[in-house]
This record gives structure tokens, sequence and C-alpha cells, in this order.
């Protein structure tokens, strides 16, 4: 089936199969930050854009992207490096292979809640699961993140 | 010091933040063939046909190969050093297969549709056998798990095929009995662990092709290259000039892929078809058909007086190493020997064990390695002692424990040159509140809150046996390569090594480039296991920077005109101290590259006759709910002597993470098998690995001590980060609850189950 998407702001026309996963279709048009580590929506490593929201791209049909824009981290490389900053001084980001999963998910919480408290970031970021770092590293790194946010007084902090 | 022991960021940090495509099926060829596993739905079956002809006839399926196919020397997946404890007992693909899971058939397709189509339509005839799926009654059972002639040992481990039996040994030391029976008293427990997944988040995975003069070329996310390159040599019957492996980032190891667990396949497919190809195993074979931690059965008594002083510990380890015995004969052994050791001045103790062949899956190398399995049960017994001696656990442990300056003698006779053991306990004590808190205090809401204690040590490399290498060179502008053999797996050995260079070359962390890990380009290196890395090839890495550092004086002298005594380096330029003459490290470099007949690069080996133990204190408090049984972290401490710690990030985020993987061991992971042996525990929604919500607060401290032997006095953290978790939760659950859960992981069914026993 023919589908139109756009893909990391540039325009995409693509002849996908309907069982087509978006993971799968991503890494297919070099998007490799798109991680799988499980196959049954556990893990949080897949997580993408749909429309800015967050979404699992193993548990998506590639054909459900037709006429929206998809984003992974190779669409927001600057973010991506200025918050990874931060995880990467804490030692956090270990063997990086839960990192793009976790940061496209944190991007979104920022969005939304540009002022989280532990809990929430705790909460928001559960689905995303993380082998290496015990997660307090990451906790760390994302305090010292919105610190730094809020000292140079931007609120909203990563805007699209 | 101005890079060892500073908290720099790792060289591949903001490549992995930003998703750069840095793994392996990031870089594997585009035109690889897929490569999949057909595998046994039966846990101890004979292959009595198999008909591969219709899905040979699938568009796109290149080849399908069965057991009829592949080389008939058998061999272990097991990384570790020729001759290799582990015995031989594997064929690529067998006619007997031994658990669910075990590879019937190897299929491979230019698309993953059409190989998925052939798995579903070869079809195989089975005489199924029936199962030894107790590892209890696995010795001398009558049904042998590897009943064929070929079956070899090539060590003196206790093998024997014929009883079921991976390896067997025993030591002592005084006279055990007596001892125990002039004891105030002696406290027995049974502890069983399981064979918990190391549960990385990247899967196993491997792709192969040839290069320009036909060899194999395996890039393979794995710890131990030059181990691979050996081990498909074996399996595959060519030779090892043949055969080059690397590895690019790798996803979380944890010692899973200390064993070969997916390299033979591809490696087998792109042999024999001349194609590329790769394998990348689902979450689910990673869960079923892989390398897990030994399931254990820990038999402990340890006898004392009134007044505290313990005088005998007694270990039996009954171990189940499944349908192969990758790492069965030594992981083993850490159940006893990095456990009694905690513990000083013995007038006996005394090891034995058994290790098992069975019909499941086989197991392998897990952060901890045995030791994980034998603390839990040592400690938890200990913990045992002094609630029925009424003394505080801590005080117990003070009054026992090792100290610098000990003989161990059930940890090989060596000393503990460098132990900080009784600084970690005080300083644990004081960040969890412990003389506060200990034992509990009811809420008085259904709920009680209570503190559990342990502690832990490992080794740093295995004694003798390991080896580290490391070449540094000079080139160009006054910058250094240096390569290494050993496995950064995200633990950030690539980072660390260069800052043991940068310190000893003087010059900065940026000027040197690290490169890791080929076998056709790195030194020779057992591989990162064993806590080996920091201690064996940082040791290297020193060995190699003086020796360079040496030769750029010599050079640099040469150029001035004086001998090498009269000169010296100090990173930026050799100079006479005499005269005041010099040359720029640059100049040296780029002089060395013009009618020099001098290489100014090092490569050093280095290997240790001993193993300097880590040790660790973990202490925790949790809130206990008596209606529901479940358990809440609230805190959880850890304190670490790792000696100096190389890069104390990295060192913290390490032992963080090592305690969050210890208490998902403890509370959430279990392995459970159907009757007919298989694994139920096959995904990560029946195998809960924890998640941000259910570690609670971990809070890790370092308390360093100085092992001369080590570079810049370092030692390992790696693995004795794991220990602690299971025997401090089982204890906090007993100061709640009065009960002590023998068998992990402690449920919430467990407990509620056994408050109401208690209650009737
Ligand atoms: S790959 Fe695990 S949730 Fe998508
Ligand atoms: S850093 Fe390895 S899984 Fe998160």
């Amino acid at each position: 089936m023919m589908i139109k998407l756009n893909l990391n702001g540039k325009p995409v026309t693509a002849d996908v199969a309907e069982d087509s996963l978006l993971i799968d279709f991503l890494r297919d048009h070099g998007c490799y930050s798109v991680k799988r580590g499980c196959e049954t929506s556990n893990c949080g490593l897949c997580t993408v854009f749909l429309d800015g929201k967050p979404v699992l791209s193993c548990s998506l049909l590639t054909v459900r992207t037709d006429g929206k824009s998809v984003q992974t981290l190779e669409g927001l490389q600057e973010e991506a490096a200025e918050f990874g900053a931060f995880i990467a001084r804490q030692g956090a980001e270990q063997c990086g292979f839960c990192n793009p999963g976790m940061i496209m998910n944190a991007i979104a919480m920022f969005r939304e809640n540009p002022d989280p408290t532990d809990e929430e970031i705790m909460e928001y970021l559960a689905g995303n699961l993380c082998r290496c770092s015990g997660y307090e590293g990451q906790l760390r790194g994302i305090r010292a993140f919105l610190d730094y946010k809020k000292s140079k007084g931007e609120t909203s902090v990563c805007n699209m | 010091m101005q890079y060892v022991n500073q908290p720099v960021m790792k060289k591949d940090a903001m490549a992995l933040v930003t998703g750069q495509p840095v793994f392996m099926d990031d870089l594997a060829p585009a035109d690889c063939l897929i490569v999949k596993l057909l595998r046994s739905p039966h846990a101890n079956a004979m292959i009595e046909e198999i008909r591969t002809d219709a899905a040979m006839r699938i568009p796109g399926i290149e080849a399908i190969y069965t057991w009829k196919d592949v080389p008939q020397q058998r061999f272990t997946l097991a990384g570790q050093t020729y001759p290799e404890p582990s015995p031989y007992d594997r064929l690529i693909l067998d006619r007997h297969v031994r658990f669910v899971g075990d590879p019937v058939a190897i299929v491979a397709g230019t698309t993953e549709k059409a190989v998925d189509r052939a798995l579903k339509i070869i079809k195989v005839k089975y005489q199924v056998l029936e199962p030894v799926l107790d590892f209890h009654t696995a010795k001398d059972n009558p049904v042998l798990v590897h009943p064929e002639e070929s079956w070899k040992s090539l060590c003196p481990v206790g093998a024997d095929n014929k009883r079921n039996l991976c390896a067997a040994d025993f030591s002592e030391e005084g006279d055990l009995d007596s001892v125990l029976s002039d004891c105030d008293l002696v406290v027995e427990g049974t502890y069983h662990t399981k064979a918990n997944q190391q549960a990385m988040m990247e899967t196993f995975r491997t792709c192969c092709y040839l290069d320009t003069y036909g060899r194999l070329n395996i890039l393979s996310s794995t710890q131990i290259i030059f181990h691979v390159r050996r081990i498909v040599s074996n399996a595959l019957g060519i030779p090892k000039s043949k055969i080059r492996v690397s590895k690019p980032r790798i996803g979380g190891g944890f010692g899973a892929k200390q064993t070969a667990v997916c390299e033979i396949y591809p490696a087998f497919v792109t042999w024999m078809t001349k194609k590329p190809s790769k394998i990348i195993f689902s979450r689910e074979e990673s869960q079923i058909a892989s390398s897990p931690r030994h399931e254990m059965e820990v038999k402990v008594r340890i006898g004392a007086m009134n007044d505290g002083k313990i005088r005998a510990i007694d270990v039996y380890t009954l171990s189940n190493t499944g349908a192969y015995g990758e790492h069965g004969p030594t992981t083993v052994g850490l159940s006893g020997h990095k456990s009694i050791s905690l513990y000083r001045n013995l007038e006996a103790y005394r090891f034995a064990y058994d290790v098992v062949y069975t019909n499941e899956m086989s197991a392998g190398a897990y952060r901890g390695y045995g030791a994980t399995q034998g603390l839990f049960a040592v400690e938890t017994t200990v913990n045992k002692l002094a609630a029925r001696l009424h003394m505080d656990p801590v005080k117990l442990r003070e009054q026992n424990m090792v100290r610098e300056g000990d003989e161990m003698p059930s940890y090989y006779h060596e000393t503990a040159t460098s132990c900080a053991l009784d600084r970690c306990l005080s300083r644990a004590k004081e960040m969890i509140g412990w003389d506060e808190k200990f034992p509990c205090r009811d809420m008085g809401n259904g709920k009680v809150r209570s503190v559990g204690v342990a502690m832990s040590m490992q080794g740093s490399g295995i004694s003798g046996v390991d080896v580290g290498s490391a070449t540094i060179k000079l080139n160009d502008d006054g910058i250094y390569t240096l390569m290494i053999g050993a496995a950064d797996m995200g633990t950030g050995c690539d980072t660390t090594l260069a800052q043991v260079a940068a310190e000893c070359l003087d010059c900065s962390l940026d000027d040197i480039t690290v490169f890791s890990a080929d076998t056709d380009l790195s030194p020779y290196d057992s591989g990162s296991y064993a806590s080996s890395t920091a201690y064996i090839t940082g040791g290297a890495v020193v060995k190699a920077c003086e020796k360079l550092r040496e030769k750029i004086t010599q050079k640099g002298a040469e150029l001035l005109g004086y001998s090498a005594s009269d000169a010296e380096f100090d990173g930026k330029e050799v100079f006479c101290n005499a005269t005041g003459a010099s040359v720029s490290l640059t100049d040296i470099a780029i002089r060395s590259m013009a009618g020099n007949h001098e290489a100014l690069q090092v490569t050093e080996a280095n290997s240790s006759p001993t193993s300097p133990p880590p040790f660790m204190v973990g202490m925790v408090e949790i809130e206990l709910d008596k209606e529901t049984g479940s358990i809440d972290i609230l805190d959880y401490v850890g304190v670490v002597d790792c000696g100096t710690p190389l890069n104390p990030n990295l060192a913290r985020v390490q032992t963080e993470g090592g305690i969050a993987q210890g208490i998902g061991m403890a509370l959430y992971e279990d392995i459970q098998y159907t009757p007919k042996g298989q694994l139920m525990n096959n995904s990560f929604m029946q195998y809960k690995i924890p998640s941000r919500m259910d570690v609670g607060r971990i809070r890790v401290e370092l308390e360093s001590s100085y092992e001369q032997s080590g570079p810049f006095g370092a030692k390992s953290i790696g693995e004795v980060v794991i220990n602690t978790p299971s025997p401090a939760l089982v204890h906090a659950v007993a100061n709640a609850t009065g009960l002590w859960i023998d068998e992990l992981p402690i449920t919430a069914e467990k407990i509620a189950m056994g408050l109401l026993e208690h209650e009737n």
C-alpha cells in the first residue's frame, strides 16, 4: 500500500506491506537510533514521535502513519545532544542501547511538563527499561538538565 | 591525579545519547542473509527424520542445514582460556536435542518473511525421550543428558557424562565435624536461586561476511573476541587463520556474551554460502535458549559460640548447568570461595559441590558468577545466626569479617592486601540509620518498616590465568593510539583505560584514541569478564605506557645528541636538565616517521598471581504490607571498596546498576518450567525486570582502599555490586515478619502465605 508521511521533516512516499511494523520501516529508512528490545511492548526502546506524541514503533503498523509526521532521534539531534550531555556527565548512558528511546520519551515529558517532580519523572519514564544504569544516574541527569534550563530562565524546554 | 579517579565523560557518550549507528545491526551489510533457528519443542528427543524439501522451495530461501550437514567434533561455547574447564559437549546441530529450544535446523534466506515461512513447514519426526527436569535427581539418573561417546572433558574438574556430572569437587581445612560439635550453636539453611537472565537490552546478535582474502569476518556483540575465534574454529573445523572477530558497541553483556551463544550459526551459513549473513535473537530466544545464571541449591552450616565468634562454615552447592556445560565447572567454585572467605579466623571450613546436567536451558556466566548464589546463602545464614544469638547482625559481622592483611584460606590462601570492608560497613550503617531502624518499626496501619544487611566480595580477574594486553603508539602531532582487546560493553573501559594511559603519558585524554577490539589488530586479551579489565588490562596499559615513555625519552635524547640518562620527558617535550635543550613531542613524532629504526610503539601483556577482592556492604530499608505481603523498597545504600575508582562516576553507576539488577533477582525475576520442560518466563511480560518504579531509591558511596598490585591502586567493580540485594532483602523481610524466605524471588505471595501459615 502506498503511504505518504513526513519523516524527520522530509516528505517520504513509500509502498509498504500491510503488516509492516513502523520500527522496521524506520530502520529500513536509515533511522538506526530506533532499537528493539522486546516483542511484547514492554521495553520502550523503540519510542518515536507520531505527530509529536511518543508511541512504541514496535506496536504500530506503518500504514497508520499515512498522512502523519514521524520523528526519531535522527530528527532531534540538537535536543538529543543538549539533554544527552547531562546524562553523559553522570556516566548514566552506559551501554547506550536504551538511550534513544528514553531520550525521546524524556523530550516528550519536558514538552508536556517542563517542571516535573522526581515522582512525575519516574512515572512518565516507567515504560523505558534500562538494564545497566539502575535509573538513578538518569534521574540525576534529568534533574541537572532541568536545573540548568531553569537557571537560564527557559521554561518550555524543547521547542518543536 | 589528573585523569585517574576523575569523573570524566565516556569517550563514546555523545554518540550513544544521540543514537548514532554504532551497534551490530546498525553496521551489518544491507544484503545479509537472515539466519534463524528451528528449535526443539521437546526437552529430550532424538530426531528421527527431518524434511526440508518443501521449505527449500520457498522463494528467497538460500540454505537449510540439519545435523547431517555439520562437523561432528564436539566443542564448548564457553568463553574461557584454553583448555576450557567447560566440557566439549556441543555440536552446531545435534541429532539428540536436549532442551526445549535446542536448535534443530538453521535456515537462511533473503527475507525474514521467507525464513519464517520455511521454519513453519520443515517437518521433523522426533523420538521423544524421558527428560531429567529436577536437578536434585540428575546425578546418577538412569536418563543421561549426554550419553554420547564423543563427549569430552579437557580439564580434571570431576566431570562424568555417564553420571550426568559436569563437575564435582571438595575442599576443606581443619576438622569441620569436631569444630561444629564443639560450637555453642550450629545454624543451618538450604537456599534455592533461579536461572536468572542477564536480560541485556540488546539481544544476542552477530553478522558474518567474507573479506578480500576469503576469510570469515565475524562482527559480533561479544565480550570475548579471541575466544570466539577459537570457538568458531572448533565448531566449523576451519583454521583460526581464516577467522577474524571484532566487536562494535555492545548493548549490555553482564556475562551473557561471555558465551558464544549465537556466533556459530551465521558463521556456518556464511562459510558454506560465501554470502554475508546475520542472526538476531528475538527476546524470546534470548530468554529460552541462551546463557543465564546457574540455578543453585546451596546448603550452609555455620558454627558459632554464644559470644558471636564464628568458628566454622560448611557449604555444599548443587548447581544446574542445564543441557550443556558452559561455565558449569567454574561458576560453582565462587559460591564457596567468595562467601566463606568473608569471615576471618575460621578454625575449619568445608566446601563441596556437584554440577549436574539436566534437560533445561544450559546456563552460562552472569555477573557475580556463582558468588551471587553463595553469598545469598551464607549471608542469610549469618543473619539467622545473629537472630538466634539475639545479636545485632552488624555487630556480629564487625566481630568476624575479614580485615586488611588477613590471609584467606578459603580464597586460595591469598591475602586481603587491600580491604576497607570495615569502613564500608560503618558508613552504610550511618547512611541508612541502622541503629534507629533495626530491626523494624510497626507503622500502625498494617505496614512494617524494617532493615536488612549483607556483605559481598568478588575477585579482580582469574589469578594466574587472565591475560590483558595493551598496545600504545605515538602518531603524528604527538597523539597516541591505545589498542586493546578488552570489550567495553557499556562499562566504559575504553574510557577508563584511556584515563590510565593519559595519566601515565602526561597528556590530555583527547590525545588518546582507543581502538577495541579486533582479533586481527588488538593485542591478546582473555576478554572482559571475571571483573578483570580495570585490574588486569589496566595493569597492561600502565606497563605499555611506561615503556613508551622510555622509548620517547630515548628518541628525544638521540635527536638532542644526549644519552637517555641525561634526558627527561614531561609529556610535552624531552629535555636535558643540565643544558635546557629540548625537543617537542610533536617533533619527535614527526622525526619518527623519517629515517627511523625504532618503532615508537609498545605492546605489553599483564597477568596477576592474585585476584584482589573488591568488597561491598548493602543495606536496605523496606516497607512491608502484612495484608498483601507486598514490599516497597524505601532506601538502598551500597558502599563499595573497589580500590581506587578509575572513574568515580562510572563506578557509581555500575554500582547502582548492579544493585538494581540484584533487586530484580531478589524480588521479581522468576524462572518457571512446565512439567514438560518448557520455560514459561519467555518475555518481558512474564520475566519482570525492574522498571524505575520498582527499585526504590539507591544511594551509593565509595570507600576506597589502595591495592598496591593494581593500576593506581584499582581493583574491580563490575560484579561485586550485584550480590547484596538478595540476602539484604530476605533479611529485611525476616526482620519485618519473622519469615525467612529461602527460595528466590521473594514474592508477595510467599510472604502472604507464610504469614497466614504463621497465624494458623
Ligand atoms: S521494542 Fe520493546 S516496546 Fe517496542
Ligand atoms: S544503558 Fe544499557 S540498557 Fe540502559
